[in-house]
């Protein structure tokens, strides 16, 4: 009986440039650095894998689904780096096998801070996905999966969305399996899906590593865990970063060959199918509500949020950011709202985390930064720069004479 | 630990620098943080260093060597830092040797001792004109070899296994020492001539460093930074150098003086000795950046060194002359202040082998910028680090730094944790296994 239910992350930042101090104009994006990026990432990971899918798709006639998340920030760049990416996706789309979920447009954390401009980016999320596939997003999906029963209520009252997903966590299923259909407390109309991380991570964190008592997992290997599930779940949500495919776990772990035969070894059990996000919430009823009174997230050990808050310079930052939110909006300029948004992108915050950094681990693969506190440096120059911006675009309130509109501007100047 | 019990059978002649309370500059620090922790961990060490030329003439000048200063501190502290030194045996050479010594210095230090007898035998009518004396050399050259026999002599009345000497003024009497008893040679890299020289090397020093890792059966760089400088320009086989890092001694007291009521201007401290090797001219061009952009800041530059008054013009050119103090050279006490009052410590060294000083600031809860040419950048993760020569960069970390609050406070705590780490047990540690590897028979 269980459906597989994939759902793939997509989402690259755009990256800032060295910013410093002395610097006084507005490109504060490596224009050079996120294209490069982004070639590099479609041709190790975008393009072979949406190709693989694709012909998956075709194979299993309809009966492979799965689903994607991208962000606004990766589609932009996807156009102007890499469109035959973009158009490999929306071969995707017209297979009527695939969903795409929405989210933040910028992949940020402003549920957190201000929940009028969370609500403008998931309208311009769901904008985009519908002009560029032709679809509406109705699962939404935080950034990193960060939730708490607020997010359930908001979302719920936003009226677009049949369903949230969230990490499938010890600490708020208990006894509990992420394998049901669950409700946010509170709520009476959306439902809820959990990752099952054992599963998931399996094959996004420990398919290549050695150490692993189950190394090498094979398609074979994990369709039986799958059937385990059969009697005790009705979906086995697998939930992933796409990098997984090629860019995390490189080709020449078997990644791809894994991926390749895992449709095929799934439907090998009649039980068994595949099912997109949407599907899921419309085949099962909830099995019960789900209370997260704290916040959680799908990062590290701690599925909390710690690697984007977890220090002084972090929540500086960020505080920073959203207290010019009134200042922006009044400026009434479309590049410094856009500059904006893109740094509210999470992993400028991800980039600053102290945690384990002394370690070198995962963290430190995703940094473009030598250390956490270069990044905050220059994270915060660039602030300061639109700060300065949005502060000059102030206009006096009113201006009787050239000597008191001095005066007025000077007031305006923030300390 | 097998590794203690079989450390306390070993005994090391140390051929050292000076201990506290005269200490100049790191090596004093390291050579006192390591035998401190070699005596705790059980191994006994004769610690050989140059006492100054005490003539009974000099009034004005006061040294004193370990023992002789510990009777004169308080009875409490006399029997703490016995118990802690149970197993070094202090043995001093009359000699002008200094750490940190050049020909120029040396020359200066001899005249003033020839000044000084002279003025005191002009009653009596005695000649002190000649070149050498019986406690000193004409010259450095001269004078570290004169140095090496008398440690000869000193060592033929010692039983010791190993034979440890620090930085190249103690080379040939460590050759000399290891020759005479047969015993290995461990030669400690605190610098090289290429750190103090940059590319003028003076070719004589260059000469003893070389001889003196040559002949080591094993040589302790003090960092990787410092052992591809002994491998690449001594010519040196790597599997003969090792890296054992330097430590940092915890001040034991958290500091419970009250805070002070914040100053409106901030604090950015240099601190070392002000020579080509530190990079104070960067330090200063940094400086101009950050007054570009900000205004109550005040550079402090604590130390001396042959460029403190080109230092001091230069500033003055740069037209921030009101904002760069110069204290001179501070020790103990006075070191402790002024990092107490320091928003931030920049260390823009050229070539700095290891550089205990940050670990210091650290240590006293004040945030470090360290140049990327240092040994301490490979031990610090919390730490900012620029290169020496990119001035706009640190320019930019000191401004970030002085701006932001919640950069100074990650910056400390992190590096306060980090810095507890690393301590000289563990260097001690490192160098037992060293000279272990050079008792093993071949």
């Amino acid at each position: 009986m269980p459906s597989v239910c994939f759902y793939f992350q997509v989402h690259q930042p755009t990256r800032l440039r060295h910013y410093t101090v002395f610097d006084n104009d507005e490109r504060y994006f490596d224009e050079g650095k996120n294209a490069a990026i982004c070639k590099k990432v479609a041709n190790k990971c975008y393009l072979p894998a949406n190709r693989m899918l694709l012909k998956l798709i075709q194979q299993h006639q309809g009966r492979f689904r799965i689903a994607y998340s991208l962000t606004g920030v990766l589609l932009e760049q996807l156009e102007r780096h890499s469109p035959e990416v973009l158009s490999t996706f929306h071969a995707l789309a017209e297979t009527g096998c695939v969903e795409f979920l929405g989210e933040t447009y910028y992949h940020t954390l402003s549920f957190l801070y201000s929940r009028q401009e969370f609500v403008e980016q998931v309208k311009k999320h769901t904008e985009l996905i519908q002009d560029l596939f032709g679809q509406t997003p109705k699962v939404f999906r935080n950034t990193e999966l960060i939730y708490n029963n607020d997010l359930g209520l908001l979302i719920e009252a936003m009226g677009c969305f049949d369903a949230v997903v969230t990490e499938g966590a010890d600490h708020i299923l208990g006894y509990r399996s992420p394998n049901f259909v669950y409700q946010p407390k509170g709520c009476r109309r959306i439902k809820m899906l959990l990752k099952n991380y054992s599963l998931s991570d399996d094959i996004a964190f420990r398919f290549s590593n050695r150490q692993w008592a189950q190394w090498p997992l094979t398609a074979e290997k994990f369709s039986q865990w799958v059937n385990a599930v059969n009697g005790c779940g009705q979906t086995v949500n697998l939930f992933m970063d796409y990098e997984t495919l090629g860019e995390h776990q490189w080709e020449d772990t078997g990644i791809f060959d894994f991926m390749r035969h895992l449709p095929g070894e799934i439907l090998k059990h009649p039980d068994n199918n595949f099912k997109t996000p949407s599907e899921v919430v419309a085949s099962y009823e909830p099995l019960g509500t789900v209370d997260v009174p704290h916040v959680i997230s799908w990062a590290d050990t701690e599925r909390d949020l710690s690697a984007w808050l977890g220090n002084p310079m972090q929540s500086n930052a960020l505080h920073e950011l959203y207290r010019l939110e009134k200042k922006i909006k009044r400026a009434n300029d479309p590049r410094i709202l856009d500059d904006w948004r893109r740094l509210q992108t999470s992993d400028h915050f991800y980039y600053m985390c102290t945690k384990y950094f002394a370690d070198g681990d995962v963290h430190k693969y995703f940094n473009p930064y030598d250390s956490p506190y270069d990044s905050y440096i220059n994270f915060m120059n660039v602030l300061d720069h639109l700060q300065r911006r949005c502060a000059s675009h102030q206009t006096p309130i009113v201006a009787h004479s050239p000597a008191q509109a001095g005066a007025a501007a000077r007031v305006a100047v923030p300390v | 630990m097998g590794l203690i019990d079989e450390g306390a059978r070993i005994r090391v002649f140390m051929l050292g620098w000076e201990f506290p309370p005269f200490i100049s500059g790191g090596l004093g620090t390291a050579c006192y943080g390591l035998t401190k922790a070699l005596d705790q961990l059980g191994v006994k060490v004769t610690f050989v260093l140059p006492k100054m030329v005490e003539s009974q003439y000099a009034t004005h000048v006061k040294l004193l060597t370990p023992i002789e200063a510990r009777k004169r501190t308080s009875s409490k502290r006399v029997t703490q830092s016995e118990r802690e030194l149970a197993n070094v045996k202090f043995r001093s050479i009359l000699s002008p040797l200094e750490a940190y010594a050049t020909p120029h210095t040396y020359d200066e230090k001899v005249a003033e001792i020839l000044r000084l007898r002279r003025e005191s035998t002009t009653t009596t009518n005695g000649s002190c004109e000649a070149g050498e004396g019986p406690d000193y050399a004409g010259d450095l050259y001269r004078e570290v070899h004169r140095y090496a026999s008398m440690a000869m002599e000193l060592a033929k009345g010692e039983e010791f296994d190993v034979v440890h000497a620090h930085d190249w003024m103690t080379y040939p009497a460590g050759i000399g020492v290891s020759m005479a008893s047969g015993k290995p040679l461990v030669v400690h890299i605190h610098s090289t001539e290429f750190d103090r020289s940059g590319e003028h090397v003076n070719q004589m020093v260059y000469d003893i460093e070389r001889e003196g890792m040559q002949r080591a059966s094993k040589v302790i760089a003090v960092s990787h930074f410092t052992r591809s400088v002994v491998i690449s320009r001594y010519g040196i086989p790597g599997d003969k150098v090792e890296v054992v890092y330097n430590g940092v001694e915890r001040n034991g007291t958290w500091s419970t003086a009250p805070v002070t009521i914040r100053r409106e201007e901030k604090i950015v401290l240099f601190l070392g000795r002000i020579t080509m090797q530190k990079g104070p001219e960067y330090f200063l061009q940094a400086a101009k950046k950050v007054l570009d952009v900000m205004d109550n800041v005040k550079f402090v530059m604590a130390g001396s060194g042959d460029l403190m008054y080109r230092s001091i013009e230069l500033a003055a050119q740069l037209g921030i002359g009101h904002k760069v103090l110069f204290t001179g050279f501070l020790r103990g006490d006075d070191v402790r202040r002024i990092f107490r009052m320091a928003d931030l410590y920049v260390m823009p060294s050229v070539s700095e082998p290891f550089g205990i000083a940050p670990l210091e600031a650290l240590d006293n809860d004040v945030p470090v910028i360290i140049s990327k040419q240092s040994g301490v950048s490979e031990v610090l993760k919390h730490a900012l680090k620029v290169d020496f020569w990119d001035i706009n960069e640190m320019a930019n970390k000191i401004a970030a730094v002085l701006k932001y609050p919640s950069l100074r406070m990650t910056l400390r705590n992190h590096g306060n944790f980090e810095v507890r780490k690393l301590r000289w047990r563990d260097a001690a540690r490192n160098c037992l296994r060293v000279y272990q590897e050079t008792l093993v028979p071949v």
